[in-house]
């Protein structure tokens, strides 16, 4: 670890910690309908939107009908994203003439953008038209990160409220979601990555000229595609000069926004926030890094000032913020350490004032290792999987961590409204065993925690964990699987594991040495992503209506305080056993393996 | 069923020796499958057995050695669980059949009408419906539940409550429930029968103690859900190691998939057993600690609420005070000497037999040594207290000493030409105001000064009520007594809250009160108009004494009636909950040491370098499993007793207990099983039997 590595961290949780909390407090004034300044002017907006669309948002609804509108809501985006990208050949605003998008990959797509996972098997800018780039992917970059602050906001209700049987309107959430947190949010931020060079514009791409010419040797083919050989045998080569590139444009800055602030992470452009158009310098990577986290971060003071307790949200958030540190720490100096197949090669991987050192491959140079890592582990602890850096090239320890990330159930900070849901599951199942210990049965803010609260958490938590093991053991075991793996060994094990994790967990980030744009891993993975989301919100919510209709019980000195660093202690405990310990088996195959075996 | 034969060694021989018969009984699949975590465990251990014979006749995946020493260990968790679990319930067998004894035929003689020489019919106690006429001689044993309805006898309930005095059961009034199978010593009684055959009392105690009726309770079914779901959650974990090590077996190229056996070990050593395998033990046990503490729960939901409870409502006389009121002081009016006060007021409380009087003449005795003295040689006549005069006293040659309520001397002595002095009326304003009772002594037309009458609190009360606050819950006393005699004595005994002229209404509507504001109640009755009250608490301990109606209300029955148990019964449901979730953490906490056992030793050929993760350094991949496993079914044996008796209470807060039993149980389910299964490691490999 160098001095700067520890700079660095330290500086992006003081920015981020600092801005959470206000934050979070205007956010808890969105959703409660108290008055804020700009309700004032955009109120007209929403009460127009409402009346051209028959809303009547003060219209209670119970968790049934809320789970009703959020899936008809996003399968009706699902559906719209899906057809643009197959029609996008004959609709405007497609200025390199892309033809439509085959049918695996825009259903992977399509479930992957409504799903808020971004996983993504295209290249941006060799496949999508500008109007698919925003009419479909951006407009889904918004509401899928609505839809997950809605989800969170009806359980919220449901601890804060007492004896109701209702959750909330789920048009009034989604509405206000956008409009009053994400776009504001989203136009900041462009605004700033704007001011660093991202671009936004309706141009065509460009052809440039290069500084300077670049040639390489092909070997030269016959008419039937063979090598042609001279009387030696050898191949006879061509040289080849490259002297113009193509620049691909696009409204970029509008859309880098909102993936990094509504934990999307999907590209304008295949190689993401690595793409010196997408991400050119060291302060806009910072703005970025930071916008993964915000929401998720300063939704926890949301929740806190929402059931009325603002060390509840503490508490959360210190959780989330002790497991980040201490994981980000170590990938940073995994990666810190450099290859260690180096070192036997007089490979000087020291960091010193002309060079990072550490293992800089799959990185930029003008990120270095602690910014790549701090963004690897940001990206995975939410669940927005957006990168900086390729994390197939990471050493096996440096990969080990963002993956554990996402297999500890995209609940460390996690997506846009997701990530606290499944955190308050987790804070839930803790309480329960927890609460045992102290001889009452147990209560987490009032509300007892009975049977069906701990069958719906203990569903959420086996439906991510069949989806992993189940894709990955069906993946490892079948042909086509196999066939798109890049490397041997342990590494091709850990890049599968990963797809599936990500899928699964709704991350978006990849190894990416897998071919993942196969028919078998677009549709598996399709559908993964599907359930990952969507099975997840029905008990959530189901949790949520239970709660609103229990009474509170009011806490006594009996009753287990849920905001002690001791608790804190335990929910991470919990997290990382059910999280790790069940992932244990199948990282000692991947990751551990590579590492034990590379140091060796 | 004495009281001596309920204090029961944890390990009587005769219960295991029911026990271990029972536990190869309960390998019934069909009554594993209630225990989804047990039933899993079950499923492996066939395998594993069907894989040994695999081994033996054709080309096993491992030596049947090791198979079959795995088979017999997984057997030996199951049978360790099931021991447990029968261990639990002999305790509670064996004194459901003491009860039966209890239960034999009667012949009964049914009346004609409830009248006691009407017509007699013998018939017997099993065809006595509900409604039935019994008449009960001095002898006889008690056909049945019921009501007396004519008449008074003293009868012996011991065995019921294991208690050999006899008690007074009479018509009217708050005792006159009469319990099946209890015997009349003296007179008779007229007995109207209020349960069918099947459904008494004693029928109800023995299904209760038995364990035959038992229901598993809401949180033990949460927890139930909690442990199938981790289950599964494992059961994915090992069943995809299979391909996935088929996988890295083609990418490395080299190794062996992992075997089936390891997988059910791993599988095995992963659930949580520990937890799993004692959880119908530790909710028997937790029932049996109510039987022990003389305590019959109707329902297990009954005990399971008592340790959620956060108000406790309890009646000032018999739980909080001494029963009744004792004198404390003599307070002479002016001009008279303090032992011619005590003189006068132990005169007029010789032939006085209420406790109160009792206490007038002792403290006379005591604080002024005068004697006790014969009332007939004195040639006194007692007059006692009427309701008209309000007043006790005896006459005494041409003296008439009398004591009573202030204001009824006051009529008295003026009537008398005497004068009621204005000092007298502070004096008993002061009184009254320390929540004691004043009671002024009047000599003919002269007042002679005031005997103060205090509840007394019973010992070690207050302290009770600190640990009860420190617990979170809150006490209220609940009183007749008017605001200034309750506040008085409230702040004396230190509990939280008073009600005071408490009326059944007046209960009612404070239990509601409560439970509006999300609360539970737990309270003591006996009379029939605590019946509704009781019917409404969450927590409802009647009295055995008390009427049938109470005691149908109540869903806790106290056979010791002894109002203060309420305070052992919070404690015991705290314990059985408490045991639950220390147990549920060590279980999971263990996983981690299994994990560094199995892990390196399952992909050991395929990885050679994962041998670094074998960080207890166990002798060979075989020991390695081997002694997982084995930790895995000794550790169940060794937490029996632990489940059994419960988890040590003390009453703390939340914080703190949190914090002690996460150290000991959390972070000592971490240690523990690296250093047992490196000793178990050591031992089977100096053994040489892997």
């Amino acid at each position: 670890m160098t001095a700067n590595n520890i700079i660095q961290i330290v500086l992006y949780f003081s920015a981020l910690l600092v801005l959470a909390k206000p934050l979070g407090l205007y956010m808890a004034l969105v959703y409660e309908n108290q008055p804020f300044l700009l309700d004032r002017v955009l109120g007209p907006v929403e009460r127009i939107f409402y009346r051209l669309c028959g809303i009547r948002p003060d219209e209670e609804m119970d968790w049934k009908k809320y789970t009703l509108a959020v899936m008809v809501f996003n399968l009706a985006g699902l559906f719209v994203v899906y057809l643009l990208q197959r029609m996008q050949g004959i609709l405007p605003l497609n200025l390199q003439a892309f033809p439509g998008v085959s049918p695996d990959s825009s259903f992977n797509t399509a479930v992957s953008f409504a799903s808020n996972t971004n996983w993504q098997g295209y290249g941006g800018e060799t496949t999508m038209s500008y109007l698919t780039q925003m009419s479909a992917l951006g407009v889904q970059n918004f509401v899928s990160a609505a839809t997950g602050m809605a989800v969170l906001v009806a359980l919220i209700r449901g601890f804060s409220r007492h004896s109701a049987q209702t959750i909330g309107n789920f048009w009034n959430d989604l509405t206000r979601s956008t409009l009053y947190i994400l776009i504001p949010l989203a136009l900041i931020w462009s605004l700033l990555l704007v001011s660093q060079g991202v671009v936004q514009t309706f141009s065509e791409y460009k052809n440039v000229s290069l500084t300077q010419t670049i040639s390489y040797d092909t070997p030269k083919l016959d008419d039937k595609g063979n090598p042609v050989t001279d009387a030696s045998g050898s191949a006879i080569a061509e040289k080849t000069e490259i002297k113009e590139q193509i620049i691909p444009l696009g409204p970029a800055a509008s859309q880098i926004a909102i993936k990094q602030l509504g934990t999307n992470g999907g590209g304008f452009f295949n190689v993401n926030s690595t793409h010196p158009l997408e991400n050119p310098t060291p302060f806009s990577n910072f703005l970025e890094v930071l916008a993964i986290l915000l929401i998720p971060a300063s939704l926890c003071a949301t929740f806190g000032k929402m059931v009325g307790d603002m060390r509840q949200g503490r508490a959360l958030v210190s959780a989330m913020v002790i497991v980040l540190v201490v994981l980000m720490t170590l990938c940073v100096w995994s990666e810190q350490q450099g290859n260690p197949r180096f070192t036997g090669m007089d490979v000087d991987q020291t960091a010193s004032s002309l060079q990072p050192g550490g293992n800089m491959e799959g990185k930029e140079a003008r990120f270095g290792i602690v910014n790549s890592a701090i963004w690897a582990t940001a990206t995975t602890a939410a669940s927005n999987g957006s990168v900086n850096s390729m994390h197939d090239s990471f050493t096996p320890l440096g990969g080990l961590f963002p993956m554990l990330l996402i297999q500890l159930g995209e609940v460390i900070f996690g997506g846009v409204g997701s990530g606290l849901y499944g955190m308050l599951i987790f804070a839930i199942i803790t309480v329960f065993v927890s609460g045992l210990m102290v001889g009452r049965t147990p209560e987490y803010l009032g509300k007892k925690i009975e049977m069906f609260e701990i069958k719906m958490s203990i569903l959420m938590v086996l439906i991510i964990n069949a989806l992993v093991k189940i894709g990955t053991a069906v993946a490892v075991s079948t042909k086509t699987g196999v066939a798109s793996i890049a490397n041997t060994g342990p590494h091709g094990f850990s890049e599968i594991l990963y797809a599936f994790s990500s899928a699964a967990n709704n991350n978006g980030s990849a190894f990416a040495g897998l071919n993942a744009n196969t028919i078998f891993y677009n549709t598996a993975l399709g559908i993964i992503m599907f359930i990952g989301r969507f099975w997840v919100i029905i008990p959530v919510l189901a949790i949520a209506g239970s709660l609103a209709k229990k009474k509170k019980v009011p806490a006594g000195l009996g009753t287990l305080p849920t905001h002690t660093p001791l608790f804190v202690g335990f929910l991470i405990g919990v997290v990382l056993i059910v999280g790790a310990l069940s992932f244990l088996p199948s990282l000692a195959l991947g990751p551990i393996a590579e590492h034990l075996i590379t140091v060796k | 069923m004495s009281k001596k034969s309920k204090k029961k060694s944890l390990f009587e021989p005769t219960i295991v020796r029911r026990a271990l018969w029972d536990s190869f009984k309960k390998l019934n699949p069909l009554y594993q499958i209630k225990n989804p975590v047990m039933f899993v465990v079950e499923v492996g251990s066939i395998l594993t057995t069907i894989l040994f014979f695999h081994a033996l006749f054709g080309k096993g995946e491992e030596s049947p050695g090791f198979i079959l020493q795995i088979s017999v260990w997984l057997w030996i968790t199951v049978l360790f669980a099931n021991f447990a679990e029968s261990l639990a319930e002999g305790r509670g067998k064996a004194q459901a059949d003491a009860l039966r004894k209890t239960r034999r035929e009667i012949m009964a003689k049914r009346l004609a009408k409830p009248e006691p020489d009407a017509k007699v019919t013998q018939v017997s106690s099993s065809e006595l419906k509900r409604g039935d006429i019994v008449l009960v001689e001095a002898g006889d044993m008690i056909p049945g539940d019921g009501e007396v309805v004519v008449g008074v006898a003293s009868i012996n309930e011991s065995a019921v409550t294991g208690e050999s005095a006899p008690v007074i059961r009479e018509s009217g009034g708050d005792r006159s429930a009469v319990t099946g199978g209890t015997l009349v010593l003296s007179d008779w009684i007229v007995v109207r029968i209020s349960a069918n055959p099947g459904e008494t009392f004693l029928d109800r105690m023995i299904a209760m103690v038995e364990g035959a009726k038992r229901q598993k309770t809401p949180n033990e079914i949460a927890l139930d859900i909690l442990l199938a779901g981790l289950t599964i959650i494992f059961l994915l974990v090992t069943v995809t190691l299979l391909p996935f090590s088929i996988f890295s077996v083609q990418a490395a190229g080299q190794g062996s998939p992992v075997t089936i056996t390891v997988l059910v070990s791993l599988l095995v050593c992963l659930i949580p057993t520990t937890i799993g395998g004692l959880l119908s033990a530790i909710g028997i046990a937790g029932m049996d600690r109510m039987i022990q503490a003389n305590v019959i729960a109707m329902s297990g939901r009954a005990v399971e609420a008592a340790g959620d409870v956060d108000v406790l409502l309890l009646d000032k006389t018999g739980t909080i005070t001494l029963g009744d009121r004792q004198a404390t002081a003599f307070i002479p009016s002016k001009g008279v000497d303090v032992k011619d006060l005590a003189d006068v007021a132990q005169l007029a409380s010789l032939a006085d037999e209420t406790p109160e009087g009792r206490s007038i003449v002792v403290l006379a005795k005591q604080e002024y040594g005068l004697r006790e003295r014969d009332i007939h040689s004195l040639g006194a006549v007692f007059v006692p207290f009427s309701a008209q005069t309000r007043m006790s006293g005896v006459n005494l040659n041409d003296r008439e000493i009398r004591k009573g309520a202030a204001d009824a001397v006051q009529v008295y002595v003026e009537k008398r030409g005497g004068t009621f002095p204005s000092e007298i009326r502070s004096i008993v304003d002061d009184v009254a105001k320390q929540g004691a009772t004043p009671l002024v002594v009047a000599d003919g037309p002269k007042v002679l000064g005031v005997i103060q009458l205090k509840d007394i609190i019973k010992g070690g009360i207050k302290e009770r009520f600190s640990e009860m606050r420190k617990m979170g819950i809150k006490t209220i006393m609940i009183t007749g007594d008017n605001q200034l005699t309750a506040a008085a004595i409230a702040a004396e005994a230190g509990v939280d809250d008073y009600l005071a002229q408490a009326t059944p209404e007046a209960k009612l509507k404070l239990i509601r009160e409560h439970q509006a504001g999300g609360r539970l109640i737990a309270m003591t009755g006996d009379g029939t108009n605590d019946a509704p009250a009781l019917a409404q608490a969450d927590v409802a301990v009647a009295m055995n004494t008390g009427t049938q109606a109470a005691k149908e209300a109540g869903n806790l029955v106290d056979l010791d009636s002894n109002p203060t148990k309420l305070i052992e019964i919070v404690e015991i449901g705290k314990q059985l909950l408490m045991t639950r979730g220390t147990l549920t953490t060590f279980s999971i906490a263990n996983d981690v040491a299994k994990y560094f056992a199995i892990l390196p030793a399952a992909f050991l050929s395929i990885y050679p370098a994962l041998g670094a993760l074998n960080i207890m350094r166990l002798a060979t991949p075989q020991s390695a499993v081997l002694s997982a496993v084995i930790f895995n079914a000794l550790v169940i044996i060794f937490l029996v007793p632990l489940a059994l008796r419960g988890v040590k209470y003390r009453p703390l807060g939340a914080e703190v207990v949190l914090r002690n039993n996460a150290l000991i149980y959390g972070v000592g389910g971490l240690i523990v099983p690296f250093i047992g299964i490196k000793l178990i490691d050591m031992i089977i490999t100096a053994m040489g039997i892997v």
